[in-house]
């Protein structure tokens, strides 16, 4: 369904003209549209500006919010697994450790979270205009880039204080938050389709992220599984995400063979979302 | 012909199950179950009874647009009207059939689309405007009017969840009237709000309509629906009844809703009510039971009341309308006085008889009410239960000021008389 505008009163020598919007019963597989999806890169914009302006409203707080989360995660973190556990944090100050993987890890589980819920808590405008839904998951992974950018912040305020300058690696970081990006969206794709008709779904993202936390390398260097492992390790995108922004910013040890598991993985998950996505996107107002 | 064809509906069909998997919001527990309850279904029932599960909002509709045509979409509830429009606006898909359509869309299915009540006023604007389909430059172009059309800008930077809901509609009325798309489909938008901005409304969508846009108006108010456009098309339980000229397909959905379209109307005693209305026919000049007329036809009303004990102040009511238009109220008292000074026990048969060249060709219907005038208390209402139509069989009223195109209630043509001529 191209949305394109075509001058329908220009028909030249018996051509037939193109009709800009094209109307059928639902089919298997339904292409992507990327042009439609760039025409209403307005509104993909509209979504995200809303859902940050709405988050902190009538808040005390406000923005706070944004790093009050991993901050507080990661003194526990510190008092319990770096302290008390003595876990192995590869030569970098234990509270550093967790909250460089925090920050990624946070913008990961928010996105997810947002995106999952994103059609159904949208379901009333869903049902009365129309516009490629798949706008509804995109805009949940990037209104946490927001909250991100201030916990990044912090994040670099932390590394002066603990005399780290961050390596020529750097240059790399953008990738790994894009490979964050798209994780969140290749499985809340998923989710966020499977929510419309199942509620149940939902419900299983806290729980979800709960033991996707501890799956990663957050609390933990991957450093600690046996070398053969590791690979495998990157069918987790995340591990190979963390590892990675670690290492670009604190030079630890470079993810290696993980990362190419990972993004993989995450290539396959994304397509596999976006088809899933479009032939469920038929039923949608139906089933919300 | 085909040119200028903006909108091409062919065998369009919405099909729903109801009860089924679709009704509630279904859990990975529903689905399980189901799928091991599905065996043992097909034993315990003769085959698959689907049909029964099966609802077609929609079934075999199709239809032509053409650039710059104003048609409303008239019908009960539950006819596919708005099922219709959902389909045209992409919201949901058709089971089968095809739609092509030529030209930007606008769709205003309801007032407010869009709107967080957290946001200010300014901020809805364009949030809505957007999810509408307006460009962000072309928000901020059109920001000042939309402010000026919905007379709240004093209020315009705070939260809309402190607005009033007069405010709230006014905001998301003024957004939705400065949609400039191709095609238009609105679907009663028209039903909040109050009598002066309901007007203001309706004067926006007539200078839409002018401004040579393709409009589709699902509408339940037939003033305005006539006054807006100016052809038709009736559904009827997912049926297209009728597609033609606009007073022609409205008449034809008030003699398809009037509970019984011309001829008879009977109801049981209800010893409850002391004055009732038993029955009701229409009669033409030779007493023949009818419910067609030709406008210079006599036509006479039947009415059988009851009266179960003496009363005092008690008349029988009958209004006749035409287009929502009450054009005759009459009580049966007006001619026999002593009916409201004491009216006796009694079964009465009577004949109301209408002037000829009265009414106007169309539909009118009648309506019937017993009260106590002096206690202003009714006792029973019976609306709409007679519809006759009057048509223009006998004469080419072509070039006459009572035609039924032209605008007038009455047909009565007074005597014109001539004073004075002076020839030049």
């Amino acid at each position: 369904m191209t949305f394109s505008i075509s001058s329908y009163n220009e028909s030249q020598q018996g051509d037939t003209p193109v009709p800009t919007i094209v109307i059928r019963p639902p089919k298997k597989w339904v292409p992507i549209n990327f042009s439609e999806l760039w025409n209403y890169r307005e509104l993909l914009y509209f979504f995200v500006w809303r859902d940050v302006k709405i988050r902190y409203k009538q808040t005390a707080l406000g923005f706070a919010w944004a790093i009050i989360q991993p901050l507080f995660l990661m003194v526990v973190f510190t008092l319990f697994f770096g302290g008390l556990a003595k876990i192995p944090s590869e030569g970098i100050p234990y509270p550093l450790f967790s909250f460089a993987a925090l920050i990624p890890w946070t913008l990961f589980a928010e996105g997810l979270t947002r995106s999952t819920t994103s059609m159904v808590s949208n379901a009333n405008i869903m049902t009365k205009v129309y516009f490629p839904r798949l706008i509804m998951p995109i805009s949940g992974i990037l209104s946490p880039l927001v909250d991100f950018a201030i916990a990044f912040v912090i994040l670099i305020l932390m590394m002066v204080y603990f005399g780290f300058v961050p390596t020529i690696a750097i240059v790399i970081l953008p990738a790994f938050i894009l490979l964050a990006i798209m994780t969140s969206l290749a499985v809340g794709l998923w989710l966020s389709a499977l929510n419309v008709k199942y509620r149940d779904f939902q419900y299983t993202i806290p729980f979800l992220i709960q033991l996707w936390l501890f799956a990663s390398p957050v609390v933990y260097p991957s450093t600690l599984l046996p070398a053969q492992f590791r690979i495998l390790y990157g069918l987790n995108p995340m591990a190979g995400v963390i590892e990675g922004f670690r290492w670009a910013l604190l030079g630890t040890n470079p993810p290696e063979a993980m990362i190419l598991v990972s993004v993989g993985v995450v290539i396959l998950l994304l397509i596999g979302g976006l088809f899933y996505f479009k032939r469920m996107e038929q039923y949608f107002a139906d089933v919300v | 012909m085909s040119d200028d064809i903006v909108i091409r509906v062919k065998g369009l069909g919405k099909k729903y199950t109801i009860g089924g998997p679709q009704e509630k919001y279904h859990t990975i527990r529903d689905a399980i179950v189901n799928s091991v309850k599905a065996p043992f279904r097909r034993l315990t029932q003769q085959g698959t009874d689907q049909s029964r599960n099966e609802f077609w909002a929609l079934k075999d509709v199709s239809f032509d647009v053409h650039k710059g045509e104003v048609i409303g979409i008239i019908g009960r509830n539950g006819a596919g009207k708005s099922t219709l429009l959902k389909i045209l606006s992409r919201i949901t898909t058709p089971t089968e059939g095809e739609v092509d359509i030529f030209g930007r869309v606008g769709s205003l299915l309801e007032v407010g689309t869009g709107f967080h009540p957290e946001l200010t006023g300014r901020e809805n604007i364009f949030l809505s405007g957007s999810i509408l389909g307006m460009r962000k430059r072309e928000i901020e172009r059109k920001f000042d009017e939309i402010v000026k059309f919905s007379e709240i800008e004093k209020f315009i930077d705070t939260p809309v969840k402190r607005y009033s809901s007069g405010m709230y509609v006014r905001l998301a009325f003024a957004v939705a009237a400065h949609l400039e798309p191709e095609i238009l489909l609105i679907d009663e938008v028209l039903a909040v709000g109050d009598a002066a901005f309901q007007k203001k409304c309706l004067g926006k969508m007539g200078d839409v309509a002018k401004e040579g846009r393709t409009v589709l108006f699902v509408s339940h108010n037939m003033g305005a629906i006539t006054q807006i456009c100016k052809r038709g098309i009736f559904l009827n339980s997912g049926n297209l009844l009728d597609i033609g000229e606009i007073n022609a397909v409205v008449n034809k959905y008030i003699l398809n809703s009037t509970l019984n379209s011309g001829q008879y109307w009977s109801t049981t005693e209800d010893p409850n009510k002391p004055l009732q209305v038993l029955e009701i026919y229409v009669i033409d000049a030779n007493g023949k039971k009818s419910s067609l007329f030709d406008i210079s036809d006599t036509i006479k009303i039947v009415i059988k009341h009851r009266c179960t004990k003496e009363l005092i102040g008690a008349v029988v009511l009958v209004s006749i309308f035409s287009k929502g238009t009450e054009l005759i109220h009459t009580f049966d008292s007006d001619a026999h006085a002593d009916r409201l000074v004491k009216r006796q026990p009694g079964v009465y048969i009577d004949e109301i008889e209408l002037p000829k060249r009265l009414f106007k060709a169309g539909i009118i219907s009648i309506s019937t009410t017993t009260a106590f005038i002096h206690k202003s208390t009714t006792i029973e209402t019976n609306n709409d239960v007679i519809s006759v139509l009057i048509d223009e069989i006998q004469e080419d009223t072509s070039f006459k000021g009572y035609a039924a195109i032209r605008s007038g209630l009455l047909s009565i043509t007074p005597k014109w008389t001539n004073l004075n001529l002076n020839q030049i």
